[in-house]
């Protein structure tokens, strides 16, 4: 990325090119900045946008739950057990999609659930992003034996099916909330490290950084001040798509009943007593999963489309 | 191409030790030893917990305790289960070829609907048939496969009663067990509608753990197509006239198939990891379904030889799709 560009200069002067067009209206009085630039690019993808606005509205429900959900969602009601949806014979508009095995209002439970869905996204994103990235940097940083020992660990991690890791550190720390965020965090963490360190290899060479050096920059700031903002864009992107498996991970869990426990609200959680209503009850089954599907679908448009407008090298 | 090869076996052999030592520690690394796990809430007494500890050869230093550990392990014997007091081996052995057969189909639905899907998409570039085929690739990579086998038991086994609910047969059929394959068993066996049986309650898993490879091979496929009909030597076939079967079939899909096969062999990983969620939701008597009920009953040892076997297959394919890779294309095997 480069620095922005200084309003107050003039347009490149007597360039044959860029002369005749200047007064044209599609290309304003002066060029566009880096953001209005991306932002051209991010909104002419309109699965992008749709992602954008769908992780949105699921923020402002998961902000809002409170005073969103018509009922509490872990108050059980035994006279109201398994109510089907409204427009279903016996349902009311009282409870939209229905109740569950307890009476709980099933759309309570799902919009109290997005709250912790996109809780574990920012925790475990923060998480294994923050120790990824430094790991990665130390890595391409200062090569050699660090980095084959960094690397190496890493590729250790990814022989295992990262779901299958996730259930091992599980068992060993103990099911729960808690403990499951921390498992994703460890799971998905060589994917930021491994994308770290081949950016700071890209850049460690430049001459920018040689400069820096010799103008007397210490270690510590030669990674994090100099190299560090230069290798920002990839991870922005694997950070937007790393929502989407730290919320299909962290359910996967909660299904095994290794995640959340009841009567958590959590959409895997939800999923995971719900086999034995297959045959009666089909609102149990199908609204959590929808909900997963969903979020978990935008947050990987939204990241598809920042790739292409963060990397001009793959747009084709 | 030697040096090639022994720089990959040897870095598997040095990822199989890691995994060893992780699996030695795992048993160490949760609350209380392995005594105190196994005697449960009845408690022990500090005599007899000794005494057992001592029969274990648990009272021996952790370095002793880890070199017989990787004798053990070099000869095959990774322990009883807790449970069971079977050997975990053997269990692992009788299991296995149920989650082989399921992720073997489950592997050739991806590429057989994956692969034309990615040609289709890229042939057919930026056109309505391109949206659909990666919308749809998009909507199966970010699905929770867990639900989606719910989703597909509510529609065909309970609303339509096409299929089974659960299991690799139908209860009303006994199969012997010979290749461990239900297909082959029940194709072999005598009852005539025990093939179809066995076919009915393989096709849902199937499609269940199939459907994220299948999205990841037809992005794959997709992207390699594009990038290799850029290339020089498509325009010079298409010069000479070829038919755009031939330019597509041929040159094309030959070169775009190489970054494809990669994939496919780095989707072990995913397979088995899937298998752990669809042969849990499908009541699929596999690997899967043995460690999730291992943990349930915080059967330890069970765990510890189950994790070791996944990640040692894994291991070796990722060695083999490494060496086979090597093999097709001489520009990876000069490369450090």
């Amino acid at each position: 990325m480069s620095a922005s560009p200084d309003p107050n200069a003039p347009l490149i002067a007597g360039d044959p090119v860029m002369a005749p067009l200047a007064p044209s209206p599609a290309i304003g009085a002066k060029p566009p900045g880096p953001f209005l630039e991306f932002w051209r690019s991010f909104s002419a993808n309109k699965g992008a946008l749709a992602g954008l606005v769908v992780i949105i509205l699921v923020a402002l429900v998961a902000i809002f739950a409170d005073v969103l959900a018509p009922h509490s969602p872990i108050d059980p009601d035994a006279a109201l057990a398994l109510k089907p949806p409204f427009w279903q014979d016996g349902g009311t508009l009282a409870f939209p999609l229905g109740t569950d095995d307890i009476g709980r209002d099933i759309l309570s439970r799902l919009i109290h659930g997005a709250r912790l869905s996109l809780l574990i996204g920012v925790i475990v994103v923060t998480l294994s992003l923050a120790m990824g990235l430094v790991l990665g940097l130390i890595a391409g940083f200062f090569g050699g034996v660090v980095d084959v020992a960094i690397m190496r660990l890493l590729d250790i991690m990814l022989a295992l099916p990262s779901l299958l890791l996730a259930i091992v550190i599980v068992a060993i720390l103990g099911p729960g909330l808690l403990n499951a965020m921390i498992a994703v965090s460890i799971v998905t963490l060589p994917h930021y490290s491994r994308l770290m360190r081949a950016a700071v290899l890209s850049q460690i060479r430049r001459p920018y950084v040689t400069a820096s050096r010799v103008a007397g920059a210490g270690t510590l700031r030669l990674m994090f001040a100099t190299i560090l903002p230069n290798c920002v864009a990839p991870l922005i992107v694997q950070a937007t798509l790393g929502f989407s498996s730290a919320i299909l991970d962290a359910a996967a869990l909660g299904f095994l009943g290794l995640g959340a426990q009841p009567p958590t609200p959590e959409w895997g959680t939800m999923l995971a007593s719900s086999l034995q209503f297959l045959q009666r009850a089909w609102w149990v089954v199908t609204f959590p999963g929808l909900a997963i599907l969903i979020t978990v679908l935008a947050f990987n448009l939204l990241g598809d489309g920042l790739r292409d407008a963060l990397d001009p090298k793959l747009k084709r | 191409m030697f040096r090639f090869v022994l720089t990959r076996v040897a870095m598997a052999v040095v990822t199989f030790l890691s995994i060893t030592a992780l699996s030695f520690f795992l048993i160490r690394a949760v609350p209380g030893d392995p005594v105190e796990v196994r005697a449960g809430e009845r408690g022990i007494s500090p005599e007899r917990h000794a005494q057992l500890m001592h029969e274990m050869g648990l009272d021996r230093p952790v370095a002793v305790q880890f070199v017989s550990y990787i004798g053990e392990v070099l000869q095959g014997d990774l322990g009883a289960s807790m449970v069971t007091k079977r050997p975990v081996l053997g269990e692992f052995l009788k299991l296995f070829p149920a989650t082989v057969e399921l992720g073997l189909c489950a592997m050739l639905f991806a590429v057989i609907v994956g692969l034309p899907a990615g040609i289709l998409a890229a042939t057919n570039r930026s056109s309505p048939i391109d949206h659909g085929i990666m919308g749809a690739s998009l909507v199966g990579y970010s699905m929770p496969i867990f639900w989606w086998g719910l989703l597909l038991i509510l529609v065909f086994s309970v609303g339509l009663g096409w299929t089974p609910v659960s299991g690799r047969i139908s209860a009303l059929y006994y199969i012997e067990p010979k290749t461990g394959f239900m297909l082959i068993d029940s194709l072999f066996s005598d009852d005539k509608g025990a093939f179809a049986a066995a076919l009915r309650a393989l096709i849902l898993p199937t499609v269940v753990l199939g459907t994220i490879p299948l999205a990841v091979i037809a992005r794959m496929t997709r992207s390699a197509m594009l990038e290799v009909l850029g290339e020089d030597y498509i325009r010079t076939a298409r010069a000479k006239g070829l038919g755009t079967r031939r330019v597509i079939g041929l040159h094309a899909l030959r070169n775009a198939l190489i970054p494809v096969v990669t994939v496919i062999g780095l989707q072990v990983g995913t397979l088995l990891g899937g298998a752990i969620l669809t042969e849990t939701v499908f009541a699929w008597p596999g690997i899967g379904k043995w460690l999730v009920e291992a943990i349930n009953r915080r059967d330890y040892p069970t765990l510890q030889g189950g994790v070791l076997l996944v990640a040692t297959l894994v291991i070796v394919v990722n060695l083999l799709v490494d060496l086979a890779y090597g093999l097709l294309d001489p520009r990876i095997r000069h490369v450090k």
